[in-house]
């Protein structure tokens, strides 16, 4: 297969993952916003800040009011991580590899694409926000369905998902980054109702409130959220779990291609570092400074697959 | 849709009272026993022909002579060609023509609003497919759709077969030439075309004399237009022998009407179309060049996804299994050239190149290009691979060329040629020059490079400006310009909001060529002009599709 092809792949599946990622910080930033209109203001910035747009933003806006997040996050042609920027890029891309996609999976692409253009073509007024976030979650549902349904387990499919997980790992460490400080040990005890609060926004903005609460009951910690998202596998946007995953799918191209590359030893050694971790080995590290290094190892990574595999010349 | 609100001015005849009939049958036989008399006063009543069936359910046309009743537009009456048009479904009126008598009966029975819902989810059906295509110049990056008419443009199995004899002999006679012109030139030495015509065109690549690709075929792929002026009477308005385009819309146009109407194929037996993709990589794989080891490798060569016709590009790679690539994709390896994979560089054998000769190798024709492969050329000369189309078969398909068209059919092949050529003058030449400045309202005048119905004047259609611009533009450069008489295109009906009317059409059969052969995908494209009264059928200047059947013996 065509370098540039394996490239187009894994952007198109990074972009998908990004504007998804981006609805669920968007649904998070709305609940608290509902609730507490105080901390909303903050809450709006540090949504901004994880979707790395700050810069853009406040090129635009001296504040952070909520409908201008709303807009900037969901529509704004300026904001290069806008969902529709995002989701246009990643049609762009699915045109450029459609020899490698099926039917089924181009058709919901290009179809998700022209839904989201029709729905985000004006502003989304506050009280149709729950309505639109859920017709892009169904969106790229169904573009996923599509991918698990049709395609050829192959290396297309694996640069696919290597794409996809190299940016659900960022996100998940990006929202990590950004609410740190709300995690540690120092407020480890039982948390007042603002603690709780923060504590649920990190859970609701990786869609991972229900699922904490059927391994852990009712008892939110700051602990317990840090080792959900960073060690437990079996939470699919723990950064573990995408490492599981990114190893993986990066061993089946080996095995396909009959060589390992440099990238290969990479996310090997970071999956294994996840797997031997513990929370309280990681808090005695530094939660913040654990983060920052794995982001920039998941960085790392991301170039070096780019050039194992001839994205480009 | 545009050219709708164009037909709403025409003729105010008075609107349907009751408002009840407006959701009515194309053709309700229930109407024809009881036709609405007040509306037939003046025309001659012919109640078991299904022009007449189809117009009792309302407003009713005109029927003399001299002007055939053959469509209904409801609220509009019937439109009519001035020129009286030949009509390839209703002919001179008598009902349809034989190859839409069971279609005729079908669509009789057809609700007409119904019809209308069918076109709008054909149209969704294209966007969802992604067969859009870009507009040259537009503001944005816009996708537009090329209209797409759901009535089938219809020939039969006796027509088709005169058509692909015809087409056959002509694909071989510019293959013979192209060989000729860049080796011995025999037709020169004849004296049968004048050297300066070759000598003197811009079509012509020194760089491709004494090159014989495999099997001496140039043209892999080739469209050849046509046009129909009368029951027998075709004609061959040019031959696209470099990178003609549209083969895409064939397949789905046939993918599309096969979806929306499943029992319409079940009662009329047409010729698949569907194996064009399977037929175009044997084609290229058997023309591998004599380098390939093993099974040909096979690639699509793009300018990229900004091109008008990335749809197709993606389309028939895609279906062909074969790899889509740009230039910056390529490079030489070992006297090959190859393609950046995933694994390394792995050499191509034939590449189907949608890329003009111009833009192929900046380092032997245009050096800013980059949608090309740097020394292409060279690897092309000495065998390396196979290009499809060959570099230099412009010089086949120029305008100028065109109107020698059936001497060199005549010299290569020892036959007449089968399908007729449209007279041309050559302004070029001064007799010619002065005719066509004196007759310039009447006629077509054509850049002879180009292409895309720009830059092209119909006579009768401009205005006093665009004549007196275009008089300037010939006698500034008349070697620049060919001129053909206006042919009064068939028509074939289209679906409006009102009803049935006629519009005119061309057809783009695609023809492949490989060593073992040349083979005819039965039909091809039929463009449409979608303006009433319109010439222009292409699709950068507002034509649309229809499928195009031709039917089992």
């Amino acid at each position: 297969m065509l370098g540039k092809t394996a490239g187009g792949l894994y952007w198109m599946f990074r972009y998908l993952e990004r504007s998804e990622n981006n609805t669920r910080l968007l649904n998070a930033g709305f609940r608290i916003a509902l609730t507490r209109s105080a901390a909303a203001r903050n809450e709006w910035a540090s949504i901004v800040v994880t979707a790395g747009a700050r810069d853009a933003f406040e090129e635009h806006h001296d504040q952070y009011e909520a409908a201008d997040v709303i807009d900037f996050l969901l529509r704004d042609k300026s904001n290069p991580s806008s969902v529709l920027s995002v989701v246009e890029a990643a049609r762009n891309n699915a045109r450029l590899v459609r020899t490698a996609l099926t039917r089924e999976v181009w058709e919901a692409t290009n179809e998700c694409w022209m839904t989201l253009k029709g729905i985000l073509n004006r502003p989304v007024a506050a009280k149709n926000l729950p309505a639109v976030l859920a017709t892009i979650r169904q969106q790229s549902a169904l573009v996923r369905a599509a991918l698990d349904g049709t395609m050829l387990r192959n290396d297309i499919y694996n640069f696919a998902r290597v794409g996809t997980f190299i940016e659900r790992a960022d996100c998940t460490a990006r929202i990590l980054d950004v609410k740190y400080y709300v995690l540690l040990p120092s407020v480890s005890h039982v948390g007042s109702s603002v603690d709780n609060v923060q504590w649920e926004t990190i859970l609701r903005s990786v869609s991972g409130l229900t699922a904490y609460r059927w391994l852990h009951g009712g008892d939110i910690s700051p602990t317990g959220i840090a080792d959900f998202l960073i060690l437990d596998r079996r939470m699919p946007r723990s950064l573990a779990f995408c490492f599981a995953k990114l190893s993986d799918n990066l061993g089946y191209l080996a095995e396909a291609y009959g060589d390992r590359r440099a990238c290969h030893d990479q996310a090997d050694a970071m999956r294994a570092r996840l797997k031997e971790s513990s929370i309280e080995s990681i808090l005695d590290f530094g939660l913040h400074e654990y983060i920052e290094e794995f982001l920039r190892s998941n960085n790392t990574l991301g170039q070096q697959i780019e050039k194992d595999f001839r994205f480009n010349e | 849709m545009r050219y709708l609100k164009e037909i709403k001015g025409l003729r105010p005849i008075s609107k349907i009272s009751n408002p009840a009939k407006r959701k009515r049958r194309f053709l309700d036989s229930s109407l024809r026993d009881r036709p609405d008399r007040s509306r037939l006063d003046g025309f001659a009543e012919r109640p078991n022909t299904f022009a007449s069936r189809f117009k009792n359910s309302a407003q009713v046309i005109a029927e003399n002579r001299n002007c055939a009743p053959r469509y209904l537009d409801y609220d509009l009456g019937m439109e009519t060609e001035p020129g009286g048009s030949f009509d390839e479904m209703f002919g001179n009126g008598d009902g349809p023509r034989e190859p839409y008598r069971d279609y005729g009966a079908w669509i009789a029975g057809e609700d007409a609003a119904q019809l209308r819902k069918k076109s709008v989810e054909a149209e969704r059906f294209f966007r969802r497919t992604g067969i859009t295509f870009n507009v040259y110049g537009a503001e944005e990056a816009t996708e537009r759709l090329i209209p797409f008419d759901l009535v089938p443009r219809i020939l039969s199995a006796r027509e088709w077969s005169r058509l692909e004899r015809g087409i056959k002999q002509r694909v071989r006679a510019i293959n013979a030439f192209l060989h000729d012109i860049y080796h011995r030139q025999e037709i020169l030495r004849a004296g049968r075309i004048p050297a300066e015509l070759i000598a003197r065109n811009d079509a012509f690549l020194p760089e491709m004399i004494g090159v014989s690709p495999p099997g001496n075929v140039y043209t892999h792929i080739i469209g050849v237009d046509i046009v129909r002026t009368g029951e027998n009477d075709f004609y061959v308005l040019e031959d696209n022998a470099r990178t003609p385009s549209g083969v895409s819309y064939m397949l789905e146009n046939r993918e599309t009407m096969l979806q929306m109407f499943p029992d319409l194929f079940s009662r009329i037996p047409v010729q698949e179309v569907g194996d064009y993709p399977e037929n175009l990589r044997r084609t290229l794989a058997a023309s591998a060049p004599e380098a390939c080891r093993g099974r040909p490798v096979v690639a699509v060569l793009t300018p990229g996804i900004h091109n008008s016709a990335y749809f197709e590009h993606s389309f028939l790679a895609d279906q062909m299994g074969a790899e889509l690539v740009e230039g910056h994709d390529l490079r030489v390896v070992d006297g090959r050239i190859a393609m950046r994979t995933t694994q390394g560089y792995r050499a191509i054998d034939v590449l189907y190149r949608r890329v003009d000769d111009d833009f192929l190798d900046p380092l032997n024709f245009n050096p800013d290009s980059l949608l090309g492969v740097p020394g292409i050329m060279d690897v092309y000369r000495a065998g390396g691979i196979t290009l499809a189309n060959a570099p230099g078969t412009g010089i086949a398909d120029d305008k100028a060329v065109y109107s020698y068209m059936p001497e060199i059919v005549e010299f290569y092949t020892g036959e007449s040629a089968i399908l007729k050529n449209v007279p041309t003058w050559r302004c070029v030449e001064a007799d010619a020059l002065a005719y066509v400045l004196d007759h310039l309202p009447e006629l077509v005048v054509k850049e002879v490079h180009g292409s895309g119905g720009y830059g092209l004047l119909v006579g009768p259609a401009a205005s006093k400006r665009e004549l007196a611009s275009f008089t300037k533009k010939l006698k500034a450069n008349p070697g620049n310009y060919i001129a053909q008489p206006t042919l009064s295109l068939s028509t074939v009906p289209v679906i409006t909001r009102h009803g049935l009317a006629p519009r005119h059409v061309d057809l783009r059969p695609f023809v492949l060529m490989s060593p073992n052969g040349i083979t005819v995908t039965p039909g091809g494209l039929t463009r449409v002009a979608l303006k009433k009264g319109s010439l222009v059928v292409n699709s950068s200047q507002g034509g649309g599709t229809k499928d195009t059947w031709v039917l089992e013996e």
